[in-house]
């Protein structure tokens, strides 16, 4: 890679610059997390920590290109926003005796610090710090998202605003403001205690799944110029699990993620369309990503702690991914998932989605009374998929008048165009052979 | 992006390796897989046995012929290959810096072809897809 990736070679050309950016940008991608962690070990405050790495980040772009990348590029970038930090204090007169052992510690190691720069047991212990702390709950959805993308992930304000189809000042302020409400809150960098450790992972789980969910929205057009979103999320998700190898629901996340993934090359037509599951062509689901997904679910359960709400998700996305096709599929395993993961985490959504796992084990009739149960309910009116769910169910049932109206309905609420052209479809095909659905 | 890392070394540096200490060895390379997990980029990875114990099937004649090692003139053996995601070309070669190899051994970075790469009406890409879909994941990540 010499020729491509060692900028120390003289020349200005535009070219160099951009491949002395790419180079700077690579490493920052892999340290920044371990960078930042350290920092604010050092700085006391993430945001302040943030500044300094960005402070560094700018002077390894000007000099790397001529001086060449160091050895342990982390481990330099590091030292120097050290450095701009003693500069900050020295500055400010507040170089005191423990700013200027700092110092003296820091001139003694060099800039050029050693292979043993970054111990592994603290800097674990660091990173997971500043997972939680950028997700914390002081902090809105969006700035926790966009502080982790940024610190933990290692993504610029321009990448993370073109993953979210927002402006890059929109993510700039967002950032801005979180590092000031986590300074204004006096959070401190530690990992949560005993009492709130659940509701913070909780949290930091969330955040992952959203940043993921947010990449696997259906496609626009401006989706080939997106990053992938869902791809990093996974990777940050995987990192957090490596972190907490005895949290099952980390574990789970990654299951459910690898698996969920495992579909994207299927999900859409060539033209864009979203695919539904039983509709989609399995033999382009990623097998190695289906496999991993089975390891996470594996690690998850080895724990002993049993099925979280993301377990029992993912169980649920396990039986889909190894089924060859629907009918392979054991729904009624499905079913009983779907029955706990409605005790854990009540939604009328999971109970529709469980009414259709029903129908598909053991028929349409004992799926039609938990539909029903959902209309009496009344707390999915206006969503299309329940008119739809009924509908199908009414069909098979031979009820094909009643059925017509419930499509009907269907395609009035939908906003999905593919999903109205299916429906209409199955209408159609309710006039063209009216007492055909039996099954 | 998917990468595959491809470890190949040369003669002197099979004989090198085999002379240092095996539990160092091991270290490294079991810290190189950690920081990999831990950065959450592993997807997969395998390390190959002596090349003594391969065999070659050789294309030059029809039907192909089967010789026993050693490989002619091949003077770098594939020995090992990891699979890492990565965001960039430089992020993959970042890796492979990292790599506790020594002087004689290479690795060679290739991005892997998603079937996006190819043209999807072509009937063969298709029957690939199938192929893929039997394979039931033979390259899940190594165990822990």
């Amino acid at each position: 890679m010499n020729e491509t990736d060692a900028p120390g070679t003289v020349g200005s050309a535009p070219a160099d610059a951009d491949r002395a950016r790419r180079a700077v940008a690579a490493v920052w991608r892999i340290e920044s997390a371990r960078i930042v962690a350290t920092l604010t070990r050092f700085v006391g405050d993430v945001g302040q920590a943030e500044d300094l790495a960005q402070e560094a980040l700018v002077e390894a772009l000007r000099q790397w290109p001529v001086e060449g990348v160091p050895n342990n590029p982390g481990a330099w970038l590091t030292a120097v926003a050290k450095r701009r930090a003693i500069d900050g204090w020295r500055r400010r007169e507040r170089l005191d005796e423990r700013y200027a052992a700092m110092a003296h510690d820091l001139e003694r190691d060099g800039a050029a610090a050693s292979d043993t720069f970054w111990d592994p047991d603290t800097i674990d212990d660091d990173i997971l710090r500043l997972i939680f702390v950028s997700c914390h709950p002081v902090l809105s959805r969006e700035a926790q998202i966009a502080l982790t993308l940024r610190i933990v992930g290692g993504l610029s304000s321009e990448e993370i605003a073109r993953a979210f189809l927002v402006p890059t000042a929109t993510i700039q302020q967002r950032i801005v403001r979180a590092k000031k409400t986590l300074a204004a809150a006096k959070v401190p960098f530690e990992v949560p205690e005993p009492n709130e450790y659940a509701a913070r992972l909780a949290s930091v789980l969330q955040v992952l799944y959203l940043i993921f969910n947010e990449g696997y929205l259906p496609a626009t057009g401006e989706a080939w110029v997106r990053p992938d979103v869902s791809a990093e999320a996974l990777r940050l998700a995987r990192m957090v699990a490596g972190l907490m190898r005895r949290e099952p629901e980390a574990q789970s996340l990654v299951a459910l993620m690898e698996f969920t993934a495992s579909r994207f090359a299927a999900r859409t037509g060539r033209d864009g369309t979203p695919i539904s599951l039983d509709e989609q062509d399995r033999s382009r689901w990623d097998r190695s990503q289906i496999a991993r997904g089975s390891e996470a679910l594996e690690r998850a359960d080895r724990v002993g702690r049993g099925r979280g709400a993301y377990g029992l998700q993912a169980a649920i996305a396990e039986c889909h991914a190894v089924a060859a096709s629907v009918d392979d599929t054991d729904w009624a395993r499905i079913v009983v998932l779907y029955e706990a993961l409605g005790r854990l985490a009540p939604s009328p959504v999971v109970d529709l989605n469980r009414a259709v796992a029903v129908a598909m084990s053991t028929g349409p009739a004992s799926a039609l009374r938990i539909v029903d149960e959902l209309v009496q309910g009344g707390r999915l009116a206006g969503y299309a998929p329940l008119p739809a769910v009924r509908g199908e169910l009414l069909r098979r049932l031979g009820r094909t008048g009643e059925a017509r109206g419930e499509l009907e309905t269907a395609v009035r609420l939908t906003g999905n165009e593919q999903e109205r052209a299916s429906l209409l479809a199955k209408i159609a095909g309710l006039a063209a052979s009216p007492e055909s659905g039996t099954d | 992006m998917k990468y595959m890392l491809i470890m190949r070394s040369n003669d002197a540096a099979v004989e090198a390796y085999e002379n240092l200490d095996f539990t160092e060895v091991i270290a490294a390379m079991g810290a190189y897989n950690e920081s990999l997990i831990k950065a959450g980029v592993l997807l997969a990875g395998e390390g190959l046995t002596d090349a003594k114990e391969g065999f070659v099937v050789d294309f030059d004649s029809t039907p192909p012929v089967v010789t026993d090692g050693p490989y002619g003139e091949t003077k770098e053996l594939f020995n090992g290959f990891w699979i890492i995601q990565a965001s960039s070309p430089e992020e993959a070669a970042e890796w492979a810096k990292r790599c506790p190899l020594g002087p004689g051994s290479k690795l060679e970075v290739r991005r892997i072809t998603e079937l996006e790469d190819f043209p999807q009406d072509n009937e063969w890409i298709q029957k690939e897809a199938g192929w893929r879909a039997e394979a039931e994941g033979k390259l899940g990540t190594p165990a822990e």
